[in-house]
C-alpha cells in the first residue's frame, strides 16, 4: 500500500495520453462533421435523425463504462489492489456523465418525435434507473472516508448494480414498452451506418481519455494521502 | 454438523436481535408510527375517491414499507456501532455469513410484522377487499419481502457506518429494488383485481428469481464488506 506514495508510475500524466486527447477531439469533430453531411433527412424524422450520432454512441459508451466499473469492482473484491479500485470510480464518474448526455439527447429528440419528453419505456426507464445506480455509487464513494473500506464496499456495490441491471431491463420491459428498436449498423440505411460508426469510435476514444485522465487525478491524490499518511506516522 | 452449527449462529444472532428489539420496544413502534403517517399521507395525495384509493393500494402498501423499511435497515446495524458490538461479534468462531443471516432473519421478522400492521391499516383505509386467490398474495407478499429484506440489511450493513447514512441508504436502495418494487405492485394489484390477465405467475417468477439471485449474491459478499 505504502509504495504508491511515490505515485503509480504508470498513472503519471503524460505527454503521448495530451496528443491521445487532441486526436480524441479532433477524431469527434471529424466523425460529427462527415456523419452530418453525408446523411440525407430521414423520410418520417427529417434532420432529427442526426441526433442518433451523438444519442446512440454515448448509449454505448455508457454501458461500456458500466461494464469497465463492474470488471474492477469483481477483481478489487477477489485480489483487491488500489489501481483497479481507482479505475472503477474513474470509469464510473465518465460512465454517470454519458448516462445523463445519453438522457438528456434521448428527451430532446423524444419530444419533437413522440410528442413527449419523457415515457416509461424500458429502455429510457432502463437507463435512468442505471444512472441512479451510478449516482449511489458515487454518493457511497463520497461518504465512506477509509480508502480500504470504500475500495471494497464500492466494489460490493458495484457487483450487485451490474447483476441488477438486466434485471431492472426485463422488468421494466414487462411493465411496459414503446421504444424503437435499438439503433445498431445492421438495422439501419446504409446511408447512415458510416456516420455511426465513426462516431462510435470517436465517443470511444473519448471515453478512454476521460477515464484516463480522471484515473491520473484520482491516482495523484491517493498518492497524496499516503504521503500525508507516511508523514503522520513519522516517516519521511 | 457444520451446517448445524452455523444454523445454531445464525438463530442465536436473530434472537439476540429480536430481544433487544422486544425489550426496547420504542425503535419499532417508532417505525410503525412512521409508517402508519405515510399510510394517511398516501391517502390525502390520492384521495378521497374510494375507487383510486384501491386502485394505488398496492402500491402505496409497497412505497409504506419500503420507508419504514429504511428506518429499520439503517437501525440493524447501529446498534452494533455502540460500545463496539461489531467487533465482539467478529470475534466470535463461524463463518461471516452466518451473522448476515441472522441479521437477515430479525429484519424479516420485523419487517413482517411491520407489512400486516401496515397491510391492516391499509385495508382499512383505502377501502381494498380480500381476493379470493389470498393464498397466492401471501406468497407474492413473502417474496417480496425477502427481495427488499436482502438488500436492505446488506446495504444497511454499509451505509449506517458511513457519515450521512440517512441519505445513503435510500441512494443505493431504492435503484436496486426498482425489480422487486414492480414485480411486487404489479403482482399484488393483479390478484387484488382477480387476475383477469393471468399475469401474476410472470411477476411471481420474477421475484422469486430476483430473490434468489440477491440472496446469493449478498451472502458471498458479505464477508468482504463486514471486515472493513
Amino acid at each position: 500500500m505504502h509504495s504508491i506514495a511515490h505515485a503509480d508510475p504508470i498513472a503519471t500524466p503524460s505527454a503521448r495520453w495530451a496528443w491521445f486527447g487532441i486526436f480524441a477531439l479532433l477524431f469527434l469533430v471529424f466523425a460529427q462533421v462527415t456523419a452530418v453531411m453525408i446523411s440525407v433527412p430521414d423520410r418520417d424524422m427529417g434532420h432529427l435523425q442526426k441526433i442518433m450520432y451523438v444519442h446512440v454512441p454515448a448509449a454505448w459508451t455508457t454501458f461500456l463504462a458500466f461494464f469497465v466499473v463492474a470488471i474492477c469492482s469483481l477483481r478489487v473484491l477477489f485480489r483487491g489492489g488500489e489501481r483497479d479500485d481507482l479505475l472503477a470510480a474513474s470509469a464510473a464518474e465518465v460512465g454517470a456523465v454519458f448516462n445523463a448526455l445519453t438522457l438528456a439527447l434521448g428527451m430532446m429528440w423524444g419530444r419533437p418525435t413522440w410528442g413527449v419528453w419523457w415515457t416509461w419505456d424500458a429502455r429510457l426507464t432502463s437507463t435512468l434507473v442505471l444512472l441512479l445506480i451510478f449516482i449511489g455509487y458515487l454518493s457511497l464513494r463520497a461518504f465512506v472516508d477509509d480508502p480500504e473500506r470504500r475500495a471494497t464496499w464500492s466494489a460490493a456495490v458495484g457487483v450487485l448494480g451490474a447483476i441488477n441491471v438486466p434485471i431492472v431491463y426485463m422488468s421494466v420491459r414487462w411493465w411496459r414498452t414503446l421504444h424503437q428498436v435499438q439503433s445498431a449498423p445492421s438495422t439501419l440505411d446504409p446511408a447512415y451506418t458510416l456516420g455511426l460508426r465513426l462516431n462510435a469510435f470517436a465517443f470511444l476514444f473519448v471515453l478512454i481519455f476521460l477515464i484516463r485522465r480522471r484515473y491520473e487525478a484520482a491516482a495523484l491524490l491517493r498518492a497524496a494521502e499516503h504521503a500525508d499518511d507516511a508523514r503522520a506516522l513519522g516517516g519521511r | 454438523m457444520a451446517w448445524q452449527d452455523d444454523w445454531r449462529r445464525v438463530r442465536a444472532i436473530a434472537w439476540k436481535d429480536l430481544t433487544t428489539e422486544r425489550r426496547s420496544k420504542a425503535g419499532f413502534s417508532g417505525v410503525v408510527a412512521f409508517g402508519v403517517s405515510v399510510l394517511v399521507l398516501f391517502g390525502f395525495a390520492l384521495g378521497p375517491e374510494a375507487a383510486a384509493l384501491r386502485d394505488a393500494a398496492s402500491g402505496v402498501i409497497w412505497l409504506t414499507v419500503l420507508f419504514a423499511g429504511v428506518l429499520a435497515f439503517n437501525r440493524s446495524f447501529q446498534v452494533e456501532l455502540e460500545s463496539g458490538a461489531i467487533e465482539t461479534l467478529l470475534l466470535y468462531p463461524g463463518p461471516r455469513w452466518a451473522i448476515f443471516s441472522g441479521k437477515l432473519l430479525a429484519n424479516l421478522v420485523f419487517v413482517g410484522v411491520l407489512l400486516s400492521i401496515v397491510i391492516g391499516v391499509g385495508i382499512v383505509l383505502f377501502q381494498v377487499g380480500i381476493p379470493e386467490a389470498w393464498p397466492a398474495l401471501l406468497g407474492v407478499l413473502a417474496l417480496g419481502t425477502v427481495g427488499l429484506v436482502s438488500l436492505g440489511t446488506f446495504y444497511g450493513a454499509m451505509a449506517s457506518r458511513s457519515r450521512a447514512r440517512e441519505v445513503l441508504l435510500p441512494l443505493l436502495l431504492f435503484p436496486m429494488l426498482v425489480p422487486v418494487l414492480l414485480a411486487a405492485i404489479q403482482a399484488s394489484r393483479a390478484l387484488l383485481g382477480g387476475d383477469v390477465m393471468t399475469e401474476a405467475g410472470a411477476w411471481i417468477r420474477l421475484l422469486l428469481a430476483f430473490d434468489v439471485i440477491f440472496l446469493v449474491a449478498t451472502h458471498l459478499a458479505f464477508g468482504a464488506i463486514i471486515e472493513g
